[in-house]
C-alpha cells in the first residue's frame, strides 16, 4: 500500500492520476479507519487530504453557498453562512457520532462513503445540493442524486477528488426539516433519517430519506403527489402509496423493514402535515 | 462519635485512575513477553474432525496449544465439569476455542490464526429455549397448596396471569477482558495476572487445567475496568489459555481480547420466560402465586444453576403469598454460554412478577402502588421459603419515602390521557427487593476469611480477596477498617488481590463484599483494636509499643452465618439468604407514538441499604445499577444468528450515553442490619432489579399497552401500539 500525504488540491489531484478502483482518498479517518482495522479494505493507493486547507471553507458565492468538502462536521456546526443559507445540513452534522467524530468526519467523506445511513447525504439532497469534482483531467459538476449511484457507490472516477458542494439560494418561503431516527440520543447510526424542503403550495418537494434503501433517495411519487397541490386529508395515503413505491427497506442489526416503512411514514406525516392546506383551501 | 461511616472517603484508587497511572493489563510491560489468539470455531455446533496447519507458514516462529496439549484436565472448573478448556470433537457453541496460537506480534499472530484451518462438520443446532433436550438444573419452591388455591378458586377471588420474555443484556465493561501468564517457574509453579473479580476462582481453574496444587497457582488482579460479573467466571477461560500458551512457548503471553472478540465470546445475562399466574382476593389481597420460570444456559453449565436458584427465590417478589409454586428450569441451547451480570437472575423473575402485579391492578380495579402496600412482606412476615424477616426489612419504609418523593400513589395509573398528540407522557412504579450475600448456606459453605497484618510502622495492612472492580471496595474497606481500629485511614494499607499473600474472602459478586467481606473485615479490626488497646497516643505509636512488647499483630477471622440461620438445599425450605435489600422506583417517561421510542426523563428509587457506610459510593452504585436496568428496559438489544452475536462492535451494541440517562432522585432508607458492618447490607445488584418493570409500567401509563418483553424496542412498542389500533378498529 502506497501513502501519499496531500498538502495540497494539486498534489492530491497528481497523486489520484494514478489511483484504481482499489485506491481510497483519507479525509477525517472516520469510516475507512473502520474498514482498515475490519480488514474490508486493502487498498493500493490511499491518498490523505486531511491537512489540504483549500479543502476546507464555508463562502457565500454567486451560484450559493460553497462548502468545501474537507470541511468537518464541526465547522458545519459553527458557520453562520451555513446556519442561515444550509440549516439542514447544521442539523445534520449535529447527529453525526459525538464530539470527537464531528471533529474529524468531513463532508466530502460522507458523500463519497455513501452510506445510505448516512445523516449529511439526505441535507444535500433535500437542499438540491451540486457536488463540485476535480482531476488532472478537469473539473466537472453533478447533482448530489446523481453522484450518489447505489450502495457505498459514486459517480466518483478513482482520479477525482471531491472539491465542494454547492447549496442553490434558499427559495423564498421555503420549509424545511430533518428528523432523525436512531438507536440513542447520541452516537447513533439511523433506523430512519428524513431530510425535506418544501416550497410553497408543494412547489419545488424535495424529500429525501436515508436507511431505507441500499441508497439514500428522493420520494419522487410524494414530491410529485405535493406538486399537484395535495391536500392534508390526503396526505397520509400519498405517503404510504410513496413509502411503498419509492423505497426498499431490509431488516438489519439497528431496525427492521416494517419499523424503517411504518416510521417513515409517521414521520413524513407529521413534518409535511402542518404545511399542507386542507382539502379545500389546496390549489 | 463515628469518624469514616457516612462520610465519604477520597478513593484510594481515584488518582492514579484519573491520571492514567493505574496498571491495566494492557499497560503490564512484560519483556519478551509474545502475544496470544484464540482459533475458534465457526458454526454453533458440530464435530472438530481435525485442525490441518497451512503448510505455507512457518510454524516454527509461533507457539500452538490444542486440547492434546492441556496438562492437566481439560475443563473449566466452576460447578459443573462439561466445559472444555478447548474443542477436543464436539463443538456446542459458536466461538468457541478450537486452539491456541501465540506469536511475537500482533501480525505475526493474524497470520497464524489464518493459517489454521479446522475440519468442521457441522450439525443441527438448537437456539430455541423452549425446545432445548437438555435440562442443566431444576428448582421448586413450593408454600401451602397453590394447585388447590387456582383448581376451586374462591368466590369473588381473581385469577390474573401472563408471560414475560427478557432477552439477553451485555455487561460491557469499559476494559475488555485480559490476562499475562507466565511459563512455569522451576518448582512448576504459574502466575497470571489479569482483569477479574475472582483471583480464588481463577486459582482452582488453573490447578485443575495445569494439574498442579491450587497454592502453586497464583493469581494476581491488575486494576480492573468493569466488571458487572462478566468477570466473574470468563477469566478462568482465558487464564488457563493464557497459562497453557506461557508453557507451551515458555515464556510470558499476553492474551487480551479486542472489544469485538469480547462481545463475540464472554457470557452475557441469561434470557429467560417466566410464565406467571396469581389468585387474589377481591380486595386485593394475594391468595396463591404460580411461576414456571425457563432460563437459556447456553452451551455449558457455568454459573446457570446458582442463577437459576437465584431468579427462583425471587419470583415471588417481596410480597406475602399463603401459597406458593414456582418451578424454574435452566436449559441448554448452542448459544455462546450464559453467565454472570447484576442482578443474576432477579432481573429477569423481578420483570415478571412486577408486570403481572400492575396488571393484576388493572383487573382488580386497586391502584397499584396500594396493591403492593397491601401485599409487601412486613416484619415478622415469612417468605415463599419459610423464611422468617426480622431483621432491616425496610419494605415499608421504601414505600413510605417513594410515594412521599413522587406522589405517584395518587398519580392516576393507568387512566385514559386527555393529552392529544404523539408524545405521551407515562408513570411506572416497582417494588423489589434482592437477597444480599449468597443463597442458602453459601456463606457458610464458603466462610470468607480476612486477614490484618500490623506493619512495623504500626500501619494496618488488609489482605482480603476481594477486588476493586469500579465500585469502590477500597474506599469501602479502608473506610471499615479504619473505623473498626479507631485509627485514621491513612494508618490502613490495602493489599492488592494476590492468591499468594490473600485468603480467600470469597469471590466479588453477590453484593457481598461489604456486608460480608466487610464484616469479616471490622470483626478481625476490632480484635486487633482489642489486642493493641486503646489510649491517648495515636493507634501507630500504640501499634508500635504492642509490637515492641512482643505482641501478636497478626489477625485472620472468617465469616460466622448470623444465629440460628436455616437452609434446607433438597426442600429449598428456609433462610434463603441472610437479609434483604428493599427499593421502590418510580420512572417517568415519554413514549413517541409515532416512532415507539421511549425518553426516560426521570428515575426515582428508594432503597434500604441498612446502612449507607459510603454514600457516595452507594448512590453511584445505585444510579449506575438503575442506569444498566433502563437500558435494558427498552434500548439495549443483544440478539444472536446461527448462535452468532449479532452485536460484536460498539457500532451496534447500543447502551445508554449521557443524554440518554433520566435523572436520578435516589432517596437512602436505613433500617440497620445487625449482621452487617455498621448496620450495612448489600445493595451492589438491587438497582438492577427495578428499573426494567418500572420503564415498563411507564410505557404503559403513557399509551395503554401492556409490554411483556424486555427489551420494550421502539420496533416492539410500535407492533402493540399497531396492534391496538387495529382491534380498535375491528
Amino acid at each position: 500500500m502506497r501513502v501519499v500525504v496531500a498538502r495540497s488540491i494539486d498534489a492530491a489531484l497528481a497523486a489520484l492520476a494514478s489511483a484504481t478502483e482499489a485506491s481510497r482518498i483519507l479525509a477525517g479517518g472516520t469510516d475507512l479507519c473502520v474498514e482498515f482495522e475490519s480488514g474490508r479494505t486493502r487498498p493500493d493507493l490511499v491518498v490523505e487530504v486531511g491537512r489540504v486547507a483549500e479543502l476546507r471553507f464555508v463562502r457565500e458565492t454567486q451560484a450559493g453557498l460553497e462548502i468545501g468538502a474537507g470541511s468537518t462536521c464541526a465547522d458545519l456546526l459553527r458557520s453562520a453562512p451555513v446556519a442561515r443559507g444550509a440549516d439542514l445540513l447544521a442539523l445534520a452534522a449535529r447527529e453525526v457520532g459525538a464530539v470527537q467524530i464531528q471533529n474529524r468526519a468531513t463532508l466530502g467523506g460522507n458523500l463519497v462513503t455513501a452510506s445510505p445511513a448516512a445523516d449529511l447525504v439526505p441535507a444535500l439532497f433535500a437542499l438540491g445540493a451540486r457536488v463540485r469534482l476535480a482531476s488532472l483531467a478537469g473539473r466537472r459538476e453533478l447533482l448530489v442524486e446523481e453522484f450518489v449511484t447505489g450502495y457505498r457507490a459514486t459517480a466518483r472516477r478513482p482520479d477525482e477528488l471531491v472539491e465542494s458542494v454547492v447549496i442553490p439560494p434558499r427559495p423564498a418561503g421555503e420549509h424545511r426539516a430533518f428528523h432523525k431516527v436512531g438507536t440513542r440520543r447520541a452516537q447513533s447510526i439511523s433506523k430512519v433519517v428524513v431530510a425535506l424542503a418544501l416550497g410553497p403550495r408543494g412547489a419545488g418537494a424535495r424529500i429525501a430519506a436515508g436507511s431505507v434503501a441500499e441508497r439514500t433517495l428522493r420520494l419522487a411519487t410524494l414530491e410529485a403527489a405535493l406538486a399537484r397541490g395535495l391536500a392534508r386529508e390526503r396526505l397520509a395515503q400519498a405517503v404510504a402509496h410513496a413509502v411503498a413505491l419509492d423505497t426498499r427497506p431490509r431488516d438489519d442489526v439497528r431496525s427492521t423493514a416494517r419499523y424503517r416503512r411504518a416510521v417513515l411514514e409517521r414521520v413524513l406525516v407529521r413534518v409535511l402535515g402542518p404545511w399542507l392546506e386542507p382539502e379545500g383551501n389546496a390549489a | 462519635m463515628e469518624r469514616y461511616i457516612g462520610r465519604d472517603l477520597a478513593r484510594p484508587d481515584g488518582p492514579a485512575k484519573v491520571e492514567g497511572r493505574a496498571v491495566y493489563v494492557a499497560d503490564l510491560d512484560v519483556p519478551g513477553a509474545w502475544v496470544g489468539g484464540v482459533v475458534r470455531s465457526t458454526v454453533a455446533r458440530g464435530l472438530l474432525l481435525g485442525l490441518d496447519f497451512d503448510p505455507g507458514f512457518d510454524w516454527r516462529t509461533v507457539a500452538v496449544a490444542t486440547a492434546a496439549d492441556v496438562p492437566g484436565e481439560n475443563v473449566v472448573a466452576l460447578i459443573a465439569d462439561d466445559q472444555p478448556l478447548l474443542v477436543a470433537r464436539e463443538i456446542e457453541h459458536w466461538g468457541e476455542p478450537l486452539a491456541l496460537v501465540a506469536a511475537p506480534d500482533e501480525l505475526q499472530l493474524a497470520r497464524a490464526l489464518a493459517a489454521v484451518r479446522p475440519r468442521i462438520e457441522a450439525r443441527a443446532a438448537c437456539f430455541d429455549l423452549e425446545r432445548s433436550p437438555r435440562v442443566f438444573k431444576s428448582i421448586r419452591v413450593a408454600q401451602g397448596d397453590a394447585g388447590a388455591v387456582f383448581r376451586d378458586v374462591p368466590p369473588g377471588a381473581r385469577v390474573v396471569e401472563g408471560t414475560y420474555r427478557t432477552d439477553s443484556q451485555e455487561q460491557l465493561y469499559v476494559e475488555t477482558q485480559g490476562f499475562v501468564a507466565f511459563p512455569p517457574a522451576s518448582d512448576g509453579s504459574v502466575t497470571v495476572r489479569g482483569s477479574l473479580q475472582c483471583p480464588h476462582y481463577v486459582q482452582k481453574a488453573l490447578a485443575r487445567a495445569l494439574g498442579i496444587a491450587p497454592e502453586e497457582a497464583r493469581v494476581v488482579q491488575l486494576a480492573t475496568g468493569g466488571g458487572f460479573g462478566g468477570k466473574e467466571d470468563y477469566p478462568s477461560v482465558l487464564a488457563c489459555h493464557a497459562a497453557l500458551l506461557a508453557r507451551v512457548a515458555r515464556r510470558p503471553v499476553r492474551l487480551i481480547l479486542g472489544r469485538h472478540e469480547d462481545l463475540a465470546v464472554t457470557p452475557k445475562r441469561h434470557p429467560a420466560r417466566v410464565r406467571v399466574r396469581a389468585a387474589f382476593a377481591a380486595d386485593g389481597t394475594g391468595l396463591a402465586l404460580e411461576a414456571d420460570v425457563l432460563f437459556d444456559g447456553g452451551a455449558y453449565t457455568t454459573l446457570s444453576p446458582v442463577v437459576l436458584s437465584r431468579g427462583v427465590l425471587h419470583a415471588s417478589g417481596p410480597y406475602r403469598w399463603p401459597a406458593a409454586e414456582i418451578r424454574g428450569s435452566v436449559v441448554a441451547t448452542n448459544h455462546v454460554p450464559y453467565g454472570a451480570f447484576r442482578g443474576f437472575g432477579a432481573p429477569q423473575t423481578c420483570l415478571a412478577i412486577e408486570r403481572l402485579m400492575d396488571r393484576a391492578a388493572r383487573e382488580l380495579g386497586i391502584h397499584p402502588f396500594e396493591l403492593r402496600l397491601r401485599n409487601a412482606l412486613r416484619p415478622g412476615d415469612t417468605t415463599v421459603t419459610g423464611q422468617r424477616l426480622e431483621h432491616s426489612v425496610g419494605s415499608l419504609e421504601v414505600l413510605e419515602a417513594i410515594a412521599r418523593r413522587t406522589g405517584f400513589d395518587r398519580h392516576a395509573w393507568g387512566a385514559p390521557h386527555a393529552e392529544s398528540g404523539p408524545r405521551r407522557r407515562g408513570l411506572g412504579f416497582s417494588f423489589f427487593f434482592h437477597g444480599a450475600g449468597f443463597t442458602g448456606s453459601g456463606e457458610e459453605l464458603l466462610r470468607g476469611r480476612v486477614s490484618l497484618a500490623l506493619l512495623p510502622d504500626g500501619r494496618v495492612e488488609v489482605l482480603a480477596g476481594s477486588t476493586e472492580i469500579g465500585q469502590g471496595t477500597q474506599a469501602l474497606f479502608t473506610a471499615i477498617a479504619a473505623e473498626a481500629l479507631g485509627a485514621d485511614a491513612a494508618d490502613v494499607v490495602l493489599a492488592t488481590p494476590d492468591t499468594a499473600r490473600v485468603p480467600d474472602s470469597g469471590p466479588t459478586v453477590a453484593s457481598r463484599t461489604c456486608m460480608v467481606v466487610g464484616g469479616v473485615l471490622a470483626a478481625a479490626a476490632a480484635e486487633l483494636r482489642q489486642r493493641v488497646g486503646d489510649g491517648a497516643a495515636s493507634w501507630r505509636e500504640r501499634a508500635r509499643a504492642f509490637l515492641a512488647g512482643g505482641g501478636d499483630g497478626a489477625v485472620t477471622r472468617a465469616y460466622a452465618p448470623p444465629p440460628g440461620a436455616r437452609w434446607d438445599e433438597h426442600s429449598y425450605r428456609g433462610d434463603a439468604y441472610p437479609v434483604y435489600g428493599w427499593a421502590a422506583d418510580v420512572a417517568e417517561v415519554f413514549v413517541d407514538e409515532d416512532t415507539g421510542e421511549v425518553d426516560v426523563a426521570r428515575l426515582w428509587t428508594a432503597v434500604d441499604v441498612g446502612r449507607a457506610l459510603q454514600p457516595r459510593l452507594v448512590t453511584g452504585q445505585i444510579e449506575g445499577g438503575a442506569l444498566q436496568a433502563v437500558g435494558w428496559a427498552h434500548r439495549e438489544v443483544v440478539s444472536a444468528r446461527d448462535g452468532r452475536c449479532e452485536q460484536d462492535r460498539l457500532a451496534t451494541c447500543i447502551v445508554p450515553t449521557t443524554l440518554d440517562a433520566p435523572r436520578f432522585d435516589v432517596t437512602l432508607v436505613e433500617v440497620p442490619y445487625p449482621g452487617g458492618p455498621f448496620g450495612a447490607k448489600g445493595v451492589g445488584e438491587l438497582p438492577m432489579d427495578g428499573g426494567a418493570p418500572a420503564v415498563l409500567s411507564a410505557i404503559e401509563d403513557a399509551t395503554g399497552i401492556h409490554p411483556a418483553q424486555v427489551p420494550a424496542t421502539p420496533e416492539r412498542i410500535l407492533d402493540l401500539l399497531v396492534a391496538r389500533a387495529e382491534e380498535a378498529h375491528a
